[in-house]
C-alpha cells in the first residue's frame, strides 16, 4: 500500500545492502565450489587443473574427516545439551523474586561478552592447568589427583569452555520466553490441582518449546564453526582429538596450502550448516508478517 | 479555496478493484463525509486524494488542476489520522510547526501561526509538552492544529474520533463542526459511524465495495434513500425490511419501514406482533418484536411505553414513510 | 511465573542459593580479574590466593607501557566502530525500505539475508583469503572492516527492521503530508523515534565485531590485528605470565563487558532475528 514513488525509493534504498551481501556470500561461495573441483595448491602455482570430485573423495575418505566430523558432532551435541538444560534451570531460577536479581542476571549473562580467545586462555591457564589451576586445587582439596585436562580429556575441556560461553545465550532467551508466560495459565493449573512438577511439564515446558528450538538452531549454526577456542588452546590436538571440521579446513587451507581440498571441506561444512539453517529459516519465516 | 473533483478515479491492488471508478464533486467550503462499512474503500479513497496512494487511472482535480501524479506535499491538503500520528519526540509546538518548517517559513511566521492555532484549539498551555503527556482529546486537537496551520485547500480526516471514548467523541464532534463553521475550509471526513455522518456533514457520500451508492444531504439520504443499502445504513436502529406477501401487496419486492415510523396499539392495527424484548431508555423505548407471518422487527417508540415480554401489539406503519424497493434493491417512487 | 515466597526466610535461602550459582558462572571472569592484580608468583601459588595477596598494578603498567598493546586496542576500536558505522548506513536505509515499503519479495529477501548469516565462514575462507592476498588487503584494517561489516549486516538489518516495524506508518505519512522530503522524513521523524533501537543495534554490533575471532585471526598478522589476536599470541607456551595474561585479558574484555550489560535485552532480539520476543 504505497505510491510508485515510495516503492521506487524502497528499491533504491534496499539495493546497496542486498548487492553487498550478494557479492559477499554468493561470489566467494561460487569460487569455493569451483576451487573444490580443482587440483590447486598454493605451493605449486600454475598447476591448477580440473579433477572433478577427487578433492571430495579425498576429503570424505580421509580418516581426519571422520575424526573431525565426530568431534564436531560431539562438541555441538554436548554443548547443546548442557546449555539448554542449564539455561532452563537458570532461567527458572532467575524468574523468581530473589534479592539482587538485576545484578545476578548481569553476572550470569557476562560470559557471552567475553571474546573467545580470552575465554580459552583463561580456562586453559587459570582454571584447568594441572599444576596451578583452580580446578587442580579443588581436586586436591577433595583428595583426588588433578586432571590434566588438555592431555586426558581435551575435547571435554573444549566442550566445557564453549558451553560456558553459550550458557548465557540460552539462559537469556529461555528467561525471556519464561517471562512471557501468562501468569493466569499457571494459576488456572494450580486451581486444577497441578503441583509444581506437573506445571513445569504441562505448562512451562510446552511454552518454552519454541524458544528451545530457536536456541538449538542458532547455537548449532555457531557451534558448527567453533574455531578460536581450538586455535588458541589445543591447535586441534593432541593428534586430531580436538579438530573439528572448521579447524580441519583451516589447517588444509592455510597450513597445507591445499586450496582444492580445503574448498571441498568448506562445501561439506556449508552443506552441514544448511541442513540446520533450513529448519531455522522456516521457523523464523513462519512468524514474519512482512 | 478548495474545490475537489474526482473524475473516474480507479484503484486496483493486484487483480482486485478496490475503487472501480468514482466520480465526485466536492465544492469549496463543503463538509463532505465518506461513510460506509469497514472495507468499503472510503479510507483508500481519502488516501488517493491525499496522495498517499497512487490512482490506477483517473483524475484528481484540486482547484481545477489535475494532482493525480503530484506528491502529497504538493497537493496543499492536510490530514488528521485515525491514530493522530503525532511525532512523539517533538513538543506540541514543534508538532504543529513541523509542516511550516518543511515549507521553509520564517521563525516569526511559524511562531505566529502556531500560537494562533493553539489559541483556537485551547492548546496554549500545552505547547511545551510531548504528545505522550496529553490526553486523547488533547492529542486529537494537536493533530488538528498541525493540519490548520498550513492553510490547506482542504482538510482530510481519517476516522479521527474512533480512538476516543463515547463522551469525548460527542464533544470533539461539536468542536470539529464549530471549526468548520469558523474556518469555512473544505473538509473531507471519513467515518463508519452514520451518526457522525448525519450530524456533521453538508454532504454525505455513502460507499460500498468501492462504489458510490448515493450522494446527498443527510436528510435527503434519510428520507429518500436511493437503494436498500443506503436505507439500511443510514438511521439507527436499522430500517426494517419486509419481503414476501406484505411487499407483493404493495407492488414491490421489498418494503422498508424505519423503526420510528410505526403507530403502536394494543387493540388493533395492520401488523399483529408479539414483544420479545423491550429496551427502556427513558426518552424512548426499543421494542424487539416478532411480527406474525413476517418475523423479527424493531420498533422505536417515544417516551416510556408500558410493554414487556409476551405482550400482544398491533403496528401500523406511517403510509407516507414507507420505502419500496425492487428486486435489484433500487428504491421505487412512493 | 514468579513464585511469591511465603516466608522471608524462604526468599533469603533461595536467594543465597541463586547467588552461589550465579557467582559460580561468573567465577572465571572474577578469577581473571583477581589474578590480574597479583604478582606472577602469587598467581601460580597453591593453594590459590583469593584476596590476601599483595595487590599490585605492575601487570597493567607493564602492559600499558608495551606500546603495541595500544596498537591492538586501537585496531579493535577502529574495526568494531568502523564496521558498525558503515553497517548502520546500509542497514538503516535497507530496513526503512523493508519496513515501510514492503514488496512481495521483502519477506524472501529478509530470509535470504538471514541465510547468509548461516553460511559457515570456512565455506568462503579460501576465496576471501586469496582475494585479500591478491588485492593487498591481508592484514589491512579496511579489508577487515569490510568483512566485519558484511558479516553483521544481516543482523543489523533484521534488528532495525523489527524496531522500525513498531513505528506506526501513519507518522511517516503525516510527515509526508506535512511536506517532508524522503531524507527529511528519515532524519527528522524516523531516526529520532528509532534512537533506542538504533542504539541497541549499534551496541550489539560493536560487541560482535569486538569479539569476532575467525576472520580477525585468519586475515591479520600484525598491522591490523585487534585484541583477539593480541590475546591469542599469549597461547604460545613461552613462560608462564599468567598475571600479565589476566591483565591483558581484563583490559580486552572490560569495555565490551560493560557495553554488553547495557545491551543484554537486545541480544535476544538481535541474535534470534525476532523469533523470540
Amino acid at each position: 500500500m504505497s505510491t510508485r514513488a515510495s516503492t521506487l525509493a524502497g528499491h533504491v534504498m534496499s539495493a546497496p545492502s542486498i548487492i553487498a551481501l550478494f557479492l559477499w556470500m554468493i561470489v566467494p561461495l561460487g569460487m569455493t565450489i569451483y576451487f573444490s573441483f580443482l587440483r590447486y595448491n598454493l605451493l605449486s602455482p600454475g598447476m591448477e587443473e580440473w579433477i572433478g570430485f577427487v578433492n571430495y573423495k579425498f576429503f570424505l575418505t580421509d580418516h581426519a574427516f571422520f575424526a573431525s566430523l565426530a568431534n564436531t558432532l560431539i562438541l555441538v551435541g554436548s554443548v547443546l545439551v548442557i546449555t539448554v538444560i542449564g539455561g532452563i534451570l537458570i532461567g527458572l531460577m532467575l524468574d523468581q523474586a530473589i534479592f539482587g536479581r538485576g545484578i545476578l542476571r548481569i553476572l550470569v549473562i557476562s560470559p557471552f561478552f567475553i571474546m573467545p580467545t580470552v575465554n580459552a586462555l583463561v580456562w586453559k591457564n587459570l582454571l584447568m592447568n594441572p599444576v596451578s589451576g583452580f580446578f587442580a586445587w579443588i581436586s586436591m582439596s577433595l583428595g583426588f589427583q588433578p586432571i590434566d585436562w588438555f592431555t586426558q580429556a581435551p575435547l571435554t575441556a573444549i566442550i566445557i569452555m564453549v558451553a560456558w560461553q553459550w550458557l548465557p545465550f540460552a539462559t537469556l532467551i529461555l528467561l525471556t520466553a519464561l517471562q512471557s508466560l501468562d501468569r493466569d495459565q499457571k494459576e488456572a493449573a494450580q486451581m486444577d490441582g497441578a503441583g509444581p512438577i506437573a506445571i513445569f511439564f504441562y505448562i512451562t515446558l510446552p511454552h518454552l518449546s519454541r524458544a528451545i528450538t530457536v536456541v538449538i538452531l542458532i547455537e548449532t549454526i555457531f557451534l558448527l564453526t567453533v574455531f578460536a577456542e581450538i586455535f588458541v588452546t589445543t591447535g586441534g590436538g593432541p593428534g586430531l582429538a580436538t579438530t573439528n571440521i572448521a579447524f580441519l579446513v583451516y589447517t588444509q587451507a592455510l597450513l597445507q596450502y591445499d586450496v582444492g581440498g580445503a574448498s571441498a571441506g568448506g562445501i561439506v561444512a556449508v552443506i552441514l550448516a544448511n541442513i540446520v539453517a533450513i529448519f531455522l529459516v522456516r521457523l523464523i519465516g513462519k512468524n514474519l508478517d512482512a | 479555496m478548495g474545490a475537489i473533483r474526482l473524475e473516474n478515479v480507479r484503484k486496483t491492488f493486484g487483480n482486485i478493484d478496490v475503487i472501480p471508478g468514482v466520480d465526485l464533486e466536492i465544492n469549496d467550503g463543503e463538509f463532505v463525509v465518506f461513510v460506509g462499512p469497514s472495507g468499503c474503500g472510503k479510507s483508500t479513497l481519502l488516501r488517493l486524494i491525499a496522495g498517499l496512494e497512487d490512482v490506477t487511472s483517473g483524475k484528481i482535480m484540486i482547484n481545477d488542476v489535475d494532482m493525480a501524479d503530484a506528491s502529497p506535499a504538493k497537493r496543499g491538503l492536510s490530514m488528521v489520522f485515525q491514530s493522530y500520528a503525532l511525532y512523539p519526540h517533538m513538543t506540541v509546538y514543534n508538532n504543529i510547526a513541523f509542516g511550516l518548517k518543511m515549507a521553509g517559513e520564517s521563525k516569526a511566521v511559524i511562531e505566529e501561526k502556531v500560537r494562533n492555532a493553539a489559541k483556537i484549539l485551547n492548546l496554549t498551555d500545552y505547547l511545551d509538552r510531548r504528545p505522550g503527556a496529553l490526553s486523547g482529546g488533547q492529542r486529537q486537537r494537536v493533530a488538528i492544529g498541525r493540519a490548520i496551520v498550513r492553510n490547506p485547500a482542504a482538510f482530510l480526516f481519517d476516522e479521527p474520533l474512533s480512538n476516543l471514548d463515547a463522551a469525548l467523541r460527542v464533544n470533539m464532534r461539536l468542536e470539529i463542526t464549530g471549526l468548520h463553521q469558523e474556518l469555512k475550509t473544505t473538509m473531507i471526513y471519513v467515518t463508519h459511524d452514520q451518526v457522525e455522518a448525519m450530524t456533521m456533514a453538508d454532504k454525505i457520500v455513502v460507499l460500498q465495495a468501492g462504489r458510490v451508492e448515493q450522494v446527498g444531504k443527510p436528510m435527503e439520504l434519510y428520507t429518500n434513500p436511493a437503494n436498500k443499502f443506503v436505507a439500511g445504513f443510514i438511521g439507527s436502529p436499522k430500517m426494517n425490511f419486509i419481503e414476501g406477501d406484505y411487499a407483493k401487496a404493495r407492488d414491490c419486492h421489498c418494503v422498508g419501514i424505519r423503526p420510528e415510523h410505526f403507530a403502536i396499539s394494543q387493540e388493533s392495527g395492520d401488523i399483529p406482533a408479539t414483544v420479545k424484548i423491550a429496551e427502556h431508555l427513558g426518552a424512548e423505548t426499543y421494542l424487539h418484536v416478532n411480527a406474525d407471518n413476517i418475523g423479527p422487527m424493531t420498533i422505536r417508540a417515544t417516551g416510556e411505553v408500558p410493554l414487556g415480554e409476551h405482550d400482544r401489539i398491533w403496528l401500523t406503519p406511517d403510509a407516507e414513510r414507507i420505502h419500496r424497493f425492487d428486486a435489484n434493491d433500487k428504491a421505487l417512487s412512493r | 511465573m514468579e513464585t511469591n515466597f511465603k516466608s522471608p526466610t524462604g526468599k533469603i535461602a533461595y536467594s543465597v542459593f541463586a547467588w552461589i550459582v550465579g557467582l559460580a558462572i561468573f567465577f572465571p571472569i572474577l578469577w581473571m580479574a583477581l589474578t590480574s592484580f597479583k604478582s606472577e608468583i602469587d598467581a601460580v601459588n597453591m593453594p590459590p590466593l583469593f584476596f590476601d595477596f599483595n595487590w599490585t598494578l605492575e601487570n597493567y603498567t607493564g602492559i600499558l607501557e608495551q606500546s603495541n598493546y595500544f596498537k591492538f586496542a586501537m585496531n579493535s576500536i577502529i574495526l568494531s566502530f568502523g564496521s558498525t558505522i558503515i553497517g548502520l548506513v546500509f542497514a538503516v536505509t535497507c530496513a526503512w525500505a523493508m519496513a515501510f515499503n514492503p514488496t512481495k519479495r521483502t519477506k524472501d529477501t529478509l530470509l535470504w539475508m538471514l541465510s547468509t548469516k548461516m553460511m559457515p565462514p570456512v565455506g568462503v575462507l579460501v576465496p576471501i583469503y586469496l582475494m585479500f592476498r591478491d588485492w593487498g588487503l591481508l592484514d589491512s584494517r579496511f579489508g577487515l572492516i569490510m568483512v566485519l561489516f558484511l558479516m553483521n549486516l544481516p543482523i543489523m538489518v533484521w534488528m532495525l527492521y523489527t524496531y522500525f516495524k513498531e513505528i506506526p506508518k501513519d507518522i511517516l505519512e503525516a510527515a509526508r503530508m506535512d511536506g517532508a522530503t524522503l531524507p527529511k522524513e528519515i532524519f527528522f521523524v524516523l531516526l529520532p523515534m528509532a534512537v533506542p533501537g538504533i542504539a541497541s543495534t549499534m551496541l550489539l554490533n560493536i560487541i560482535l565485531a569486538w569479539n569476532e575471532a575467525f576472520w580477525t585471526l585468519n586475515l591479520t598478522t600484525s598491522d591490523a590485528a585487534p585484541l583477539t589476536a593480541f590475546i591469542a599470541s599469549y597461547s604460545s607456551p613461552e613462560g608462564l605470565f599468567w598475571a600479565k595474561l589476566s591483565a591483558a585479558s581484563t583490559l580486552a574484555v572490560a569495555p565490551i563487558l560493560v557495553v554488553g550489560w547495557f545491551s543484554q535485552k537486545q541480544l535476544v532480539r538481535g541474535l534470534t532475528f525476532g523469533a523470540v520476543k
